[in-house]
């Protein structure tokens, strides 16, 4: 529209004029600009509230998953005041290259910061941070803070008097690393990685390994989850769309009975059935299909997770397909059947392709909603059926390692994203039919 | 006239019956014979029975009872997709997935034909519709007369020797409309398709068929070529619904041979000719078009009766007026006449006389 009026302007000899002399062009953006203030001001409340609980967060998180100042400044509780810490030994780092074996100074370096940590009371903030790489080395600097100013020179020896683990290369790697506030590490951890002595990167120790497999098992129970509900729904849709209205009515309403109901509701109900002295176990003992001592464990493993999260986000797919499928004209598939083809044939030709837009969009969500789901699989899921959310959720309460957290979240951003791209790619955004 | 056909008889209709619900009959005992190549009309109002005649014939409902033949074989257990009939549907019903290309390709793949052979039919039921430059398109991307020529080009590109078409010109406008009835009717005959078509637009099924079964109730009212049903309504419900129709109620006065003395609600007499009605003192309706009436008395036949009608609206249409009278009591009385130079224009609030030839005028049953 803009472009076709500037078309106008410019094919003229000269330029056009409002009735008052005004030239066209500026009275034409001034009259939309008021409306498009208007229309500013209205979306406004919704655009701060969106920066303030989502884009913020979302930037903070990634933030704090490249960014730990456990082992450079500390804050004060009461004042905020703001004061380096380990000042000396990130000195010593710069001067030393990484693999250098730390020499006395570098021991003197330690202890002058450990000092300063005691009379800060940030022994136990540093300490956490390394812990984070090495688990004991809290209490190595709690303990090694409270002797610190009694120490004598040589102050390598009086450290390594306290605790031998003062020596562990290990320990002045992960020190090294800490001492920048940025660092890629977190990241590393979440994939299972980590930096050796010398500073390259490796696999750590099988049997710590853990972020890695998670995420598969969380991708895999996710396709698996939404190739479920694509089962369970499609044909549930079909015959939504498809009934009177009356009855589909009453149908889509058993559909959406579940939305009305508290998701922990729905996620302690299916711990009723399930468990081992629950509904479905007792019901087949009683009807003898099982002996008493063999019932089945159908939770706190991943069965458990897939059952109950298949249940939780059926609607989901439910509804975009039967959305799509409503419209779909009855005479498409007569009209197939009239031209020769069998009804598996018509089905498959003419009826699926018309309902491609509803199964991305069904599955597109379910998968984005199932590869963050928490409550359910932390409920349910026991040992084998969590999810890579309740790591999440582990490190953000339990552990309080929040960098990682954010890393792993982050790695999970990203994966959704990239999801989301090659799905506009594959089938286009612009096919996407949510309701 | 029967036995003729009997003898040539491509699809039937055997005593035909079907219910939806089990209480009422939506088709009530049909009874049609069609010889090859002929192009039938099923004219009714809606809920008439006559698009689930179609359906059956399709094959997408069953009958309740009776037997459906085509060429001679019984099909009420044949599932669609083997009775080789092509359909034209009111919605067009065009694949919107693919292209025309691939939506007249679509009968000829499942019957498994080749790729080359398959693209040579394909370009020739374009061309045939003279689309022959939009294989490429989407349905999306024609206008609604352009969809129109590729579901018919689809539902011919088999070569079904039946086609049945459901309304299919309903929802273009009416100039595009006239145009496909020629185009339609053209390919009918040049391909000797044998076509069962369904409208509820009289003048569609009158410029279209050889014949025209006009249905109301379930039954079909009358089964005749177009002049015949035009000219030779066979009872109240014909007349009226094809064309526009005079009625006036009376009572039979007197039958003799092929005539009938009516006398008319108000007390005035009429001749008609009777079609339905025989006895004396039956009630009955008498029919009269409206190109049929006479100011002329003089063009009568001697002792012809007539009748005493008020001018209450004259309208110009151009090449006809039209005049609204009051007769017998009737206030709806129009008559037609041509913009002829000779031809008188009736001023309203005069009266005159006006009359008819017993043979255009029509003694039907009183419903």
């Amino acid at each position: 529209m803009a472009d076709a009026t500037a078309d106008i302007i410019q094919s003229q000899p000269q330029k056009l004029t409002t009735k008052d002399g005004k030239p066209l062009k500026a009275a034409l953006a001034a009259s939309q600009s008021r409306a498009k203030r208007k229309a500013f001001f209205l979306v406004l409340p919704l655009l701060a509230f969106m920066v303030l609980t989502f884009v913020m967060p979302i930037v903070q998180m990634l933030h704090q998953s490249v960014y730990n100042p456990g082992f450079t400044i500390h804050e004060d509780v009461i004042s905020k005041e703001q004061t380096p810490i380990m000042v000396n030994l990130r000195d010593w780092f710069d001067e030393n290259p990484r693999g250098t074996e730390p020499d006395e100074t570098a021991y003197a370096a330690i202890v002058q910061d450990l000092i300063v940590l005691r009379e800060l009371r940030a022994q136990g903030q540093a300490g956490t941070r390394i812990n984070y790489e090495r688990s004991g080395s809290r209490s190595l600097f709690t303990k090694s803070a409270r002797r610190a100013p009694r120490m004598e020179a040589p102050f390598k020896q009086a450290l390594l008097e306290i605790d031998e683990e003062w020596g562990d290369p290990e320990l002045w790697a992960a020190m090294r690393d800490a001492s920048s506030a940025y660092t890629p590490n977190f990241y590393l951890a979440a994939i299972d990685l980590t930096r050796t002595d010398d500073g390259s990167v490796e696999r750590v120790n099988e049997n710590r390994a853990l972020y890695v497999n998670l995420f598969q098992r969380t991708l895999f129970l996710s396709v698996l989850i939404t190739f479920l509900t694509f089962v369970l729904a499609y044909p549930i849709a079909h015959l939504l769309a498809t009934l009177p209205l009356r009855y589909s009515n009453l149908l889509m309403i058993f559909v959406l009975l579940p939305f009305w109901t508290s998701l922990l509701v729905r996620t302690t109900s299916w711990m009723v059935l399930l468990q081992s002295q629950g509904v479905l176990n007792d019901a087949m003992v009683g009807t003898g299909i099982l002996a008493d001592e063999n019932r089945i464990q159908m939770m706190y493993n991943q069965t458990g997770t897939i059952v109950a999260m298949t249940h939780i986000l059926l609607p989901f797919m439910v509804l975009p397909l039967y959305s799509v499928m409503r419209p779909i004209n009855p005479s498409y598939v007569r009209a197939a059947r009239s031209l020769g083809a069998t009804s598996w044939t018509a089905f498959r030709r003419i009826y699926f392709p018309q309902t491609v837009p509803g199964i991305g969009a069904g599955a597109l969500l379910v998968f984005i909603l199932a590869v963050g789901y928490y409550i359910t699989p932390a409920l349910v899921g026991g040992a084998d059926g969590q999810l890579i959310s309740n790591l999440i959720a582990f490190h953000m309460q339990k552990s309080l390692n929040w960098s990682l957290a954010a890393a792993l979240a982050s790695i999970l951003l990203a994966g959704i994203l990239i999801l989301y791209w090659l799905y506009d790619r594959l089938i286009g955004i612009d096919n996407l039919k949510l309701g | 006239m029967a036995d003729t056909l009997r003898q040539d008889t491509f699809v039937e209709f055997d005593h035909v019956q079907k219910s939806y619900d089990g209480e009422t009959l939506v088709v009530k005992d049909l009874n049609l014979s069609m010889p090859k190549g002929e192009f039938l009309t099923m004219l009714g109002p809606s809920g008439s029975g006559k698009t689930t005649c179609l359906m059956m014939l399709a094959g997408f409902e069953t009958a309740t009872h009776g037997e459906i033949r085509l060429d001679g074989r019984e099909i009420n257990n044949i599932p669609p997709h083997k009775r080789g009939i092509g359909m034209v549907f009111q919605s067009y019903a065009l694949f919107p997935h693919m292209t025309v290309a691939e939506n007249l390709a679509f009968p000829l793949e499942v019957r498994g034909i080749g790729k080359s052979e398959r693209e040579k039919q394909v370009k020739d039921a374009l061309d045939m519709v003279q689309m022959g430059s939009f294989g490429s398109r989407r349905p999306a991307q024609l206008s609604g007369g352009q969809q129109q020529r590729i579901a018919l080009a689809r539902a011919l590109v088999f070569r079904p020797e039946l086609v049945l078409m459901d309304e299919p010109l309903g929802a273009l406008d009416k100039q595009l409309r006239e145009h496909m009835q020629f185009e339609i009717t053209r390919l009918a005959h040049e391909l000797g398709i044998t076509t069962v078509y369904v409208t509820h637009d009289q003048t569609e099924a009158l410029t279209m068929s050889d014949r025209v079964a006009v249905f109301d109730d379930g039954r079909i009212q009358q089964l005749a070529p177009p002049d015949e049903l035009y000219e030779a309504p066979q009872n109240s419900f014909v007349a009226q619904f094809i064309g526009e129709n005079n009625t006036l109620d009376g009572v039979i006065k007197e039958v003799n041979g092929g005539r009938a003395l009516v006398q008319l609600d108000d007390g005035s007499l009429v001749d008609a000719k009777p079609v339905n009605v025989s006895k004396v003192g039956e009630r009955t309706r008498v029919s009269i078009r409206p190109e049929r009436v006479e100011f002329d008395m003089s063009r009568l036949e001697d002792g012809a009766h007539t009748l005493k009608a008020d001018v209450l609206e004259f309208i110009y249409m151009g090449d006809i007026f039209r005049t609204r009278l009051r007769v017998a009591g009737n206030d709806d009385f129009v008559v037609k006449t041509r913009n002829a130079p000779d031809q008188v224009r009736l001023t309203p609030g005069t009266q005159i006389e006006i009359g008819w030839n017993a043979d255009d005028c029509r003694a039907l049953d009183a419903t």
